[in-house]
């Protein structure tokens, strides 16, 4: 394998990844401020639907991601009214949520299946785009993948660097000691698992309108379910997750490039991101872990174990009782 | 506004919410185009409208019903077991394995009797079931992870493995495929009222399954010691009840229905593996428990009424030409709706 073919592969990866990093730090979002939106399988699988009909019905593809956005934070509000308001559980609504979304977008999109659209043009960064090796890697692509690093910057700065982080990531950890120092915790978790949802929305319309360019039945599937797993392999932290995000779509273009060589079909590296999730919870809930982190020094033990844990946010899907 | 209004009862707010979620269906109908009065017309005449039909609904609610009656074991120890899926399809390939071993290929006949082999295969299908139910337990119980992620992981980890073994080691003769493996000899086919799809022994398995679920549930101290669990983890645990062997009996339970559901799918319906040997039944288990909030009373009404919508909405893309998926909207809508009446009574709702 040359350098070439490398490249090729890596260039592929970043594009198959780049919906699921959308989808996976909208998630991470939400999770952080302590609600879990279970409902991401049917709101991609939807707003990729709703993406392409709105794109379709205008002929341009900006109309198209709004109205993704806007029905993945519509779906995302009724995870909040149904959880922060009549706190119900966030399992329940964002499994029901799932299952009916997907067969929505099953039942109404059945007369754009297929139907070419409009696609998110091409746009190679200038200058930037003749840079050996990062060059064909990074600024070779379109608008949508520029907008996913942002995304991601945005996002850590956000969470470690800013009031509103804090305020984010105080609902999720400690609601009742937010709320007493005068957060509205419900609004909070209103706004985030909105914002979330909106993502998850653009996510669907970035499958649609870009890499899958069109749309049909089932056309996602897994998807959703893969963003929730990489939310926990990254360890809810935006930089991770869009990394874990990212790995997925090494092993996907490493999958597709070597099809004809292995009679596997790719089907079964939808299982990895599973089980690496699994292993990783597995290896860093255990005890063990702890006794022989207890052999390092003080220092270099707690950046190991900021490295390596997942920690879940303490109130994740708990509801907040305010009195 | 609503602490001027006068409080309603709770009631009140279920069935408001019920009546919304038939709107919402309505609308979704036009939305798309078509009439609700044709749709209902045709979702019926395509449930019941000839003999085949109406086997194909009892061939629908057998495995449903008898996920729906492990669901109830693992719900009550409050635990949501989304790993139901990768349960069916383990003892689905448990089964393919023992009726392969009965019937080699080549052979011209069974090693063993057919009937013991259908036997063995069911035996085997429960087993494999239990099995993959436990290992979502080992991995909630005791590696601390959430049931519900452990649960998808193991689902995508089966349907993994049954798709590497159709084009893998149990291939077709000549071309793998996604239509699954070669079909078993008629000879293993489990028998069916008539030439229609469903088959007695499900059916009786599955009703069995229910009535013993009711009955541990209402009447026996595991059941009640189930509950408590569910109810409050800790403070069971602190009264004695071994609460880790319940939650473990759960997986096990609600594996061992789902892995026997799976077989039945394999030695009475499609008679060989497919990739989505499970057809999507334990999510759809998963949402009748949810409806009927946990009680397996109504299970069987529920689950008839579901089966006969997935089996109804069939009849759409031949008549109307809409998609099939109206019956997984008609089904979420509701379950999602009974979930927010049930938050609106309980937050609204005048106390009795």
């Amino acid at each position: 394998m040359d350098l070439n073919q490398l490249l090729i592969i890596l260039a592929t990866a970043i594009a198959t990844a780049t919906p699921l990093v959308f989808a996976a730090v909208g998630e991470t979002i939400n999770e952080r401020a302590g609600v879990i939106n279970l409902s991401a399988e049917g709101t991609v699988m939807l707003c990729a639907m709703v993406g392409m009909a709105a794109a379709l019905a205008t002929g341009s593809v900006i109309p198209g991601f709004i109205a993704a956005a806007v029905v993945g934070a519509l779906v995302a509000s009724v995870v909040a009214y149904g959880t922060i308001t009549l706190k119900q559980s966030q399992i329940a609504i964002g499994f029901v949520l799932a299952l009916l979304c997907s067969d929505l977008s099953a039942f109404l999109g059945n007369p754009i299946v297929r139907v070419p659209g409009p696609t998110v043009p091409s746009f190679q960064v200038p200058i930037l785009k003749d840079i050996p090796v990062i060059g064909p890697l990074f600024f070779q692509s379109d608008l949508l993948v520029y907008c996913s690093y942002a995304l991601i910057l945005v996002t850590w700065v956000v969470f470690y660097r800013t009031r509103w982080g804090l305020t984010l990531r105080s609902v999720g950890e400690q609601p009742a000691a937010a709320f007493a120092r005068g957060t509205n915790v419900v609004r909070n978790r209103y706004l985030y698992t909105l914002i979330g949802g909106a993502l998850m929305g653009i996510a669907g319309a970035a499958f649609s309108l870009d890499f899958k360019a069109g749309w049909s039945y089932r056309h996602t599937a897994g998807y959703g379910w893969i963003a929730l797993a990489i939310v926990i392999f990254g360890g809810w932290n935006p930089l991770r997750v869009a990394l874990g995000a990212y790995l997925f779509g090494v092993l996907q273009s490493l999958a597709s490039f070597a099809q004809d060589k292995v009679a596997v079909p790719t089907q079964v590296l939808t299982v990895a991101p599973f089980v690496l999730m699994i292993l990783v919870l597995v290896l860093t809930s255990a005890s063990w872990l702890d006794r022989l982190l207890a052999f390092l020094p003080a220092e270099t033990r707690r950046t190991v174990l900021r490295g390596i844990r997942a920690r879940p946010p303490a109130a994740l899907g708990k509801a907040f009782e305010q009195d | 506004m609503r602490t001027t209004s006068p409080p309603q009862t709770p009631n009140f707010y279920r069935v408001g919410a019920f009546v919304i979620s038939l709107g919402l269906i309505v609308l979704v109908i036009v939305l798309a185009g078509a009439s609700p009065v044709t749709v209902i017309g045709s979702m019926i005449g395509g449930a019941f409208g000839n003999p085949d039909q109406i086997g194909r609904v009892f061939a629908t609610l057998s495995p449903l019903l008898l996920c729906a009656a492990g669901l109830v074991f693992t719900f009550n120890a409050g635990l949501y077991n989304l790993g139901v899926e990768g349960q069916i399809t383990i003892g689905a390939i448990a089964a393919t394995f023992v009726l392969r071993l009965a019937f080699p290929e080549g052979a011209t006949a069974s090693i063993v009797p057919p009937p013991i082999a259908i036997g063995l295969a069911i035996l085997a299908g429960g087993i494999g079931g239990v099995l993959w139910g436990l290992l979502a337990g080992v991995l909630h119980v005791y590696g601390r992870i959430s049931e519900i992620f452990a649960g998808l992981g193991l689902n995508f980890a089966a349907t993994g493995l049954a798709i590497y073994l159709i084009f893998g080691p149990w291939k077709r003769p000549g071309v793998a495929s996604l239509s699954g493996t070669q079909p078993f000899d008629e000879s293993l086919w489990l028998g069916t009222f008539g030439n229609t799809e469903a088959t007695p022994v499900a059916l009786i398995l599955a009703l069995v399954a229910l009535a013993l679920t009711i009955i541990v549930m209402r009447r026996t101290y595991f059941g009640l010691r189930l509950r408590a669990v569910g109810k409050n983890l800790r403070a069971s645990y602190v009264l004695g009840i071994p609460a880790r062997r319940q939650l473990m009996s759960a997986f096990a339970i609600c594996g061992l229905l789902a892995g026997v559901a799976g077989a039945l799918q394999v030695a009475g319906l499609f008679h060989r593996l497919i990739p989505n040997i499970s057809s999507n039944l334990g999510f759809l288990a998963l949402l009748v428990v949810m409806l009927v909030n946990f009680d397996p009373v109504w299970i069987l009404p529920v689950a008839f009424f579901f089966s006969a919508l997935n089996v109804g909405s069939l009849q759409l893309p031949l008549s109307l030409n809409l998609e099939s998926s109206l019956a997984g909207v008609i089904q979420g809508v509701l379950v999602l709706f009974a979930l927010l009446g049930r938050g609106l009574a309980q937050k609204y709702g005048k106390r009795a």
